[in-house]
């Protein structure tokens, strides 16, 4: 059984459409790899999966709670097992990294404050940043503030694991560490994954499976060969990196004198 | 090119989104007000909200007693000015206790409070807003409204009634310097005159009105943050919309609150 099953969901802002009657099941104990264009219509998905929007039609299931029909309280419990990573890294910059990864646990466990400064240690510890605790946000790189992010998103042992671009802007070293991270917590903690992202390496090197999204609608899904053996002239371009419409001069050109053709229409009203 | 009645229909339409967009939040805010609360509540928020309370209250203390000084000063001079015609200077205490009390005080602090205190509110929150910190807290099963919103507006209802006090002494601190300077009345016997002019109503009536600023403050400032969308020069323009917005607020809250005393009391 599906952990998350999205069902024929439709999202529109202002009247046009972002996602198109999507359907994607994602399994338990994998990495799902979201790939897709900017303006693919991923970060809304996500949105929707995360609970922070709601779709116009169609339904999204968390452990089998339909979280675009529940109450919110049932909302806040769905949530409390998902542990997110956000693309900004969005840490708290008013509290320590400690203090960061600590605020669920604080809050919404009973345990005693030695315990929760143990976990707090050995979160950060597993991103490795365990010395780094008392620092605070805008001290840190930017790949430290998305590994940060993860340790925060793993605090409450999330049984699903959401990264949003956990990639993008950090120099390809740094990246590539990231996957290494995501690959191990997967091993170590069968932790279910969704990560986004428009990173073709990145998504080939941790993905057990990859959905990319084109226009609001699923492409392809499948495994890494899968997606690899796709003849869709989509997914083609996207893997061998095809410009959509290459700039050239005549191209040039021709806008050109649709532009002067224009300037005198308006010019002899 | 739309016509004037269009264009009226649309602001018209828009400010009723806004007022209803602010009674909303209250309300929000009010039910989860509680875990603001100490003892009842979260301490968490508790501690968050005193350390706005601080914010709010304390580091504004010295900007609003210069302010209330000043505006005492004036208040003196231009009615000393018009009253000595009249040989009534003794009625200039009466004018700065019973202003300062009703008016003055609530309104000086309110305007301070809006400029250091709204338009921060704006910022902070409009920063959260554009680095996603707003959603991280929803989905780390958070109410932004009671995590950031609860703790803020109480620091306010706590802070601002305070800090009108200490205007109101100020200002007829001011008032006691110039009676000193201008006619050599010792300062106890201007405080008892003082008390002699104001009732416990006009002090009442005041701290209702900080309150009823504090309110609108608290509300537009964080409604000008949950607002913003895009980047940071969105959380500029916020700001400078959260101090304009709530400074007019206050003043035609003011206008009608004073319409209202004056209508029920006669005073």
């Amino acid at each position: 059984m599906p952990i998350i099953a999205v069902r024929d969901v439709v999202v529109e802002y202002d009247g046009r459409r972002v996602l198109d009657g999507l359907n994607l099941d994602i399994e338990p104990g994998q990495i799902t790899v979201l790939l897709g264009g900017s303006g693919s219509g991923k970060s809304t998905l996500l949105r929707q999966i995360l609970g922070l929007e709601r779709p116009k039609s169609g339904s999204i299931s968390i452990q089998g709670t339909d979280i675009t029909r529940c109450s919110q309280a049932d909302l806040k419990k769905v949530r409390r097992s998902i542990g997110v990573a956000f693309q900004s890294a969005a840490l708290f910059n008013s509290l320590s990294l400690q203090d960061n990864v600590a605020l669920t646990l604080r809050e919404h466990t009973a345990l005693a404050p030695s315990i929760i400064d143990l976990i707090v240690w050995m979160k950060l510890a597993v991103v490795g940043l365990a010395e780094f605790g008392k620092l605070h946000p805008q001290e840190l790189s930017g790949g430290m503030k998305k590994r940060a992010a993860v340790a925060r998103a793993l605090a409450m042992d999330p049984e699903i694991l959401v990264l949003d671009e956990p990639s993008a802007g950090l120099d390809p070293i740094v990246a590539a560490e990231l996957d290494e991270l995501i690959l191990f917590l997967k091993e170590t903690f069968q932790i279910t994954a969704l990560v986004v992202t428009h990173e073709l390496q990145s998504a080939f090197r941790i993905a057990d499976r990859i959905a990319m999204l084109f226009n609001g609608k699923l492409l392809a899904v499948g495994s890494k060969e899968e997606i690899r053996a796709n003849e869709h002239p989509r997914v083609r371009q996207f893997l061998n990196r095809v410009p959509d419409s290459p700039v050239h001069t005549p191209a040039l050109a021709s806008y050109l004198g649709r532009y002067v053709q224009m300037q005198e229409v308006n010019h002899d009203h | 090119m739309p016509n004037l009645l269009e264009i009226a229909g649309r602001e018209t339409l828009s400010q009723l989104d806004y007022i209803g967009s602010l009674n909303i939040q209250l309300w929000d805010t009010l039910r989860g007000m509680r875990a603001a609360l100490p003892l009842v509540g979260n301490r968490h928020r508790w501690h968050a909200a005193v350390h706005q309370m601080l914010d709010i209250g304390v580091d504004a203390l010295p900007m609003v007693a210069l302010l209330a000084m000043c505006s005492g000063f004036i208040l003196a001079m231009q009615g000393a000015s018009e009253l000595r015609r009249f040989g009534a200077l003794h009625f200039v205490i009466d004018l700065v206790a019973v202003g300062f009390t009703r008016e003055l005080g609530p309104l000086l602090t309110a305007i301070a409070v809006s400029g250091r205190s709204g338009s921060a509110f704006a910022a902070e929150i409009g920063t959260m807003k554009v680095t996603e910190e707003i959603d991280a807290l929803k989905v780390m099963a958070f109410e932004p409204v009671e995590f950031v919103l609860a703790p803020k507006y109480l620091a306010a209802l706590v802070a601002v009634p305070c800090l009108s006090i200490a205007a109101n002494f100020f200002g007829i601190l001011a008032g006691g310097f110039f009676m000193f300077f201008s006619t050599h009345l010792g300062f106890l016997l201007y405080f008892r005159y003082v008390l002699s002019s104001i009732v416990l109503r006009d002090v009442f009536a005041g701290l209702l009105k900080s309150l009823a600023f504090a309110t609108i403050i608290a509300h537009v400032g964080c409604l000008e943050g949950l607002r913003v969308r895009g980047g940071p020069d969105a959380v500029g323009r916020s700001t400078t919309s959260a101090v304009v917005r709530s400074t007019f607020m206050v003043i035609v809250a003011d206008a009608v609150f004073t319409a209202i005393f004056y209508f029920m009391g006669g005073t």
